[in-house]
């Protein structure tokens, strides 16, 4: 019988000099995602019942900036439209896809899992049951009524409690637990709290309405004191999602190897999860449950400009806080004067363009 | 004397409650090549993790003479490299940001690369004849250039101890000797220290310096690849029916037919 035994050889080829940079966020993207921004907050405050020139908006937006009196040709009555009404709505809208795609971003690198999304571990599920309970025993004429809670405080600590519940039951198995082990407790907590949902709705026939027009999400009620309520965990969950950009990039590899190139990947994981989470409690109670923006947001980012995170999370926070400010235009004006829910909207809208991004990007996808 | 790269006493692992080492015994002189050996289940991988301080362990080890639980983890990645047996392959990652991934343990946390990490990673890539594959995606490279990235990747760890889980088994002849040789020829260019584990034992054999024969979770054999590559020994602790040959580099092992199927062969498969 013949047999192939493999023997040492002498000498290799020498190696030739080049130079590549690394992965980052490009300029002409930033540029880009700042444009983007930028004529979203423009479409949103210049389109609606009350039609504005985009150019006198422009002026007046400028007028917001200390030291700057330029007269965009607007009555008071106009100024006031865009700065009491459209405006606030229009940056909860940027604050609100901002969280929410950065939240599925980061969801998505956590877990090195494509179909994560901000609701992953419970916060819907949780908000969704906790703003059910208010309105249901609160009674169907309001969210304050009788309770000594409002619609978004208990959606934020809904999301909280669901999510802190999912860590719990995650965490029984001890040293066995892993990110799969996370995903399927928010699975059951989900599904826990869904049924309750379901059975409060079933009891209290009178409220469905009123609930699904919350889980459906709404930018509507939008002024400047939602925003101020969004700013602190958007700028919480931004600076803690972004900070750890690189290292996302690192846990891509999976724990063993990051551990053995000096990460922490637990501890990192938990740090990024419990931002997103918190971000993501924040923007429901501010605006419902409005899906999609967290998953079709970074996926499309990550087609058109890298599969960095470095690259996918501050675009995705960019173009997912322009989405869903563009996407509030047209649920406002596509039947008015009747409002479209925006969360069907984002729906609608976010599977076809998903769809352009795809065929535009085969080459990404090889 | 300095202290050994790797200093293992009594060792002992536990995996779901599964005693996978019991009582290793292990010294790794710094610049030597050690490659272990062992029959599948013999906790070859066990004991690179262990080393590599990826697992929870009792016993002892200890790195260029420092407890490996007194090290931090980063200082700890910039001792030993580890190039897993099927590392995963980032969708999407470029040849270039991959090997930077090496560079983890000198950029500060929540930092990103300086030039020097930046130059550090081409230099890397130069060596190891990788020049054009900078903006390559990983997933796309063959599995000789691919193990080629892994390699680089760990090398732009800048570690002197590197630990090699099965680094030729998904390639063929001609690609395991091009990475073989060129580890070799990087740990005798710069001094490192290299703890392997492989099934090919012929070519274990023409690289390693000493090989440790696992078996059962524990040490069963160790020393030079002429005293380690017996008959008797592989026959033992393999139950195969080998010929061992004298080859240029070191014995080479040539698996034969057996005349007759040895008690309780079929049980094994």
């Amino acid at each position: 019988m013949r047999q192939v035994v493999t023997q040492r050889p002498s000498g290799r080829p020498e190696g030739r000099p080049a130079v590549a940079r690394p992965a980052g966020l490009r300029p002409g993207w930033l540029v880009a995602g700042l444009v983007a921004v930028l004529a979203a907050l423009v479409a949103g405050v210049s389109l609606g019942p009350v039609s504005l020139p985009p150019g006198s908006v422009a002026v007046e937006l400028l007028n917001l900036l200390p030291g700057v009196g330029l007269d965009s040709g607007l009555t008071e009555r106009e100024i006031a439209i865009i700065t009491e009404l459209r405006l606030p709505r229009a940056v909860l809208g940027l604050l609100v896809g901002g969280l929410l795609a950065l939240a599925g971003g980061a969801y998505q690198g956590v877990f090195r899992n494509p179909l994560a999304d901000p609701y992953l571990l419970g916060v819907a599920a949780g908000a969704g049951f906790a703003v059910t309970v208010v309105i249901t025993i609160g009674g169907a004429g309001g969210a304050n009524t009788g309770l000594p809670v409002t619609v978004p405080l208990a959606a934020f600590v809904g999301a909280i409690g669901a999510v802190t519940l999912t860590y719990l039951l995650g965490s029984a198995g001890g040293r066995s637990r892993s990110p799969a082990t996370l995903i399927l407790a928010g699975v059951a907590v989900s599904a826990f709290l869904s049924a309750g949902q379901t059975y409060l709705l079933q009891r209290n026939a009178d409220s469905i309405q009123q609930v699904y027009a919350w889980l459906l999400g709404r930018l509507a009620t939008a002024g400047w004191h939602d925003v101020w309520l969004v700013l602190p965990y958007f700028l919480l969950t931004a600076v803690v999602v972004l900070l750890h950009r690189r290292e996302l990039d690192v846990l891509s590899v999976g724990d063993d190897e990051a551990t053995s190139l000096g990460l922490h990947p637990q501890r990192s994981r938990y740090l990024l999860i419990a931002a997103a989470s918190l971000g993501t409690a924040a923007a429901v109670s501010a605006s419902g449950l409005i899906g999609f923006v967290g998953i079709i947001v970074p996926h499309a980012v990550r087609l058109l400009a890298g599969s960095s995170y470095r690259v996918i999370l501050p675009l995705s926070m960019l173009f997912g806080g322009a989405f869903l400010a563009l996407t509030d235009v047209v649920a406002r004006t596509a039947a008015a004067p009747e409002e479209i829910p925006i969360g069907v909207v984002t729906a609608l809208l976010g599977g076809p363009f998903f769809v352009l991004v795809l065929r535009s990007a085969r080459r990404v996808l090889g | 004397m300095s202290a050994p790269a790797v200093a293992v006493r009594d060792l002992r692992v536990r995996l779901a409650g599964v005693p996978i080492l019991t009582g290793v015994d292990l010294s790794v002189a710094a610049g030597e090549w050690v490659t272990v050996i062992g029959p599948n289940g013999a906790g070859k991988s066990t004991l690179l993790r262990a080393v590599g301080g990826l697992l929870p362990t009792e016993g002892a080890v200890s790195l260029f003479g420092t407890p490996i639980q007194q090290l931090r983890r980063r200082d700890r990645a910039r001792v030993v490299a580890t190039v897993a047996q099927s590392p995963v392959v980032p969708a999407g990652m470029s040849v270039l940001d991959y090997v930077l991934l090496g560079r983890t343990p000198y950029i500060a946390p929540l930092g990103r690369e300086s030039t020097a990490d930046l130059a550090a990673a081409h230099d890397v890539l130069d060596r190891l004849d990788l020049t054009g594959f900078h903006t390559r995606e990983l997933a796309t490279l063959s599995g000789g250039e691919r193990q080629r990235v892994f390699l680089a990747r760990a090398f732009a760890q800048g570690a002197t101890l590197l630990l090699l889980d099965e680094p030729t088994s998904a390639l063929d002849i001609g690609h395991q000797q091009d990475v073989l040789e060129l580890v070799d020829q990087l740990r005798r260019a710069h001094g490192l220290t290299v703890v392997a584990t492989m099934h090919d034992l012929s070519v274990a054999g023409e690289y390693a310096d000493r090989m440790v024969l696992l078996a059962d979770g524990h040490v069963a054999a160790v020393g030079t690849p002429r005293e380690v590559l017996t008959t008797e020994l592989l026959a033992r602790h393999y139950r195969a029916t080998v010929k061992v040959i004298d080859g240029e580099h070191g014995p080479l092992v040539v698996p034969v037919r057996p005349v007759s199927a040895p008690d309780g062969v079929l049980g094994r498969c």
